[in-house]
């Protein structure tokens, strides 16, 4: 059992959920061109998966291992339905902007990973910091790659004019790929560039045909 | 861990039972703030297709309500014979009257798969500074590619040239169809006219791009990539402003200009 503060931090940048594990890429490409819905996002996370995986974690001795799978999906697609409902309830504007993309964080994977990896087999309390630690690791990433989708994509942030763009009689021309998903792939790119330049510990042995078939290999195919 | 089926069985029950009603629960005390955050919303999407507020222009509660009583007066029409009728119109929902049976008729097989007319329709006509009518907004609503596209048109007084249109509530792709929502394609549309000479509806979302309003005024660009969302918004102009719709209306309001 690791140490509360490893457990926390860790996924900041160590074991980001992102940038080393590379899942929860789909709501990373499709909420970030503003950062406003960025942060919004991360929140409806940071509120998914701290409920869930303590949920979990609280019933982890009465899951059926037969059924568990389908109990952690129960227990996430309802705290998404409250977080969805709560959204709209509060943040009506925002919730538009999110539109399909908080039903869908039924569908992410750090979600199901921490509830299956981490609160099955662990107490509540640590479960907890360990989904405020990757929620944040998440939401780190996104932040960033908001940052940069919506200053360099139109120039702004959270609707604030930095950059006065050429169409509003500025001297900015915008880079309409910022706008656009690859632009988070490549944003991502440059933060995994970074870290593992930093951590040259996070660095994969290169891929060899074959290797899937090697015993022992426990390669990340997600 | 090994459990008995029996576990199993009870378990998963009571989990069903327990988080279902969580849902409702928050669900239920929610309702109340979402369905105003719907009308205040619906407000705002009457008032930036009359042109009275900004898109990205944020106002208060208040601010917005009391900007919509001074520019904005909405009626009752009778859809069959395009007169008013009294009623409370604010408190007056089309969708549900299209859906009572009492308050609504079968609608002729149309493109837009309208299935039912309400009796009475919800317009908003729009006050100009000496109180004479500025436009008429208009709801409109058909399907699209996956969704049905509701959403108001707003036209001149001359009942034919558009002043706006703006889309509420849909469920396009984004990116494709969803970009009925873009500000840019939005602009495309003031200044077209509707009705050819003899008033029947003309105006099309064309595949490709169409010419600047005075020389094409009845064509509209098409959304790249969403034709079938692009002759969803031709259809439910066209069924809206024609006969079943508030072809009889405008008539009527031309009629009473003249």
């Amino acid at each position: 059992m690791s140490k509360p503060r490893e457990v926390l931090l860790d996924p900041l940048i160590d074991n980001n959920p992102i940038g080393l594990q590379v899942l929860g890429i789909c709501s990373a490409l499709a909420v970030t061109t503003k950062l406003e819905t960025s942060i919004v996002m991360t929140f409806a996370v940071l509120f998914v998966l701290v409920t869930s995986t303590v949920a979990v974690s609280v019933l982890r001795s009465l899951i059926p291992g037969s059924v568990r799978i389908i109990t952690q999906l129960t227990i996430i697609a309802s705290m998404v339905m409250i977080a969805d409902q709560i959204l709209k309830a509060y943040l009506y504007s925002i919730s538009l902007q999110l539109s399909v993309f908080v039903g869908l964080i039924i569908t992410n994977c750090i979600i199901m990973g921490r509830c299956e990896a981490f609160a099955m087999q662990n107490k509540p309390w640590p479960s907890f910091l360990d989904a405020v630690g990757n929620a944040a690791g998440y939401g780190l990433v996104l932040i960033l790659v908001g940052f940069f989708r919506e200053l360099l994509g139109s120039g702004k942030l959270l609707g604030v004019t930095i950059l006065p763009t050429v169409s509003e009689g500025g001297w900015y021309v915008p880079n309409g790929l910022m706008v656009l998903s690859p632009a988070a792939f490549i944003l991502i790119g440059c933060f995994i560039w970074v870290v593992r330049s930093a951590r040259p510990e996070q660095i994969e042995e290169e891929f060899h045909v074959g290797a899937l078939s090697q015993p022992g290999y426990e390669g990340d195919l997600r | 861990m090994e459990h008995s089926t029996r576990h199993t069985v009870i378990f998963t029950t009571l989990l069903c039972v327990v988080f279902s009603l969580a849902v409702s629960a928050v669900s239920v005390a929610l309702r109340e703030r979402q369905e105003e955050n719907k009308t205040l919303d619906r407000i705002k999407n009457v008032l930036v297709v009359a042109g009275k507020l900004e898109p990205g222009e944020s106002l208060g509660r208040e601010e917005m309500r009391s900007r919509f009583e001074s520019a904005l007066e909405p009626r009752l029409v009778d859809l069959q014979t395009g007169l008013y009728v009294d009623g409370d119109p604010m408190a007056f929902d089309q969708r549900k009257a299209a859906k009572n049976p009492d308050t609504s008729r079968p609608a002729p097989n149309n493109a837009s798969k309208v299935r039912r007319l309400p009796d009475q329709a919800l317009v908003y006509l729009i006050r100009g500074e000496n109180g004479a009518v500025a436009g008429y907004i208009l709801p409109v609503e058909g399907m699209g590619l996956w969704s049905t596209l509701y959403g108001y048109l707003a036209i001149e007084p001359d009942t034919n040239t558009v002043r706006g249109i703006t889309f509420y509530q849909h469920g396009e792709t984004p990116g494709l169809g969803g970009e009925v929502d873009n500000p840019r394609w939005k602009a495309l549309w003031p200044g077209r006219k509707v009705f050819d000479r003899r008033w029947e509806p003309r105006l099309a979302v064309i595949k490709g791009q169409a010419g600047p309003v005075e020389q094409d005024p009845y064509r509209v660009d098409g959304l790249s990539g969403a034709t079938i969302t692009s002759n969803g918004v031709t259809n439910l102009i066209r069924f809206w402003l024609g006969e079943n719709g508030f072809g009889p209306y405008l008539a009527e309001m031309r009629r009473q200009e003249s």
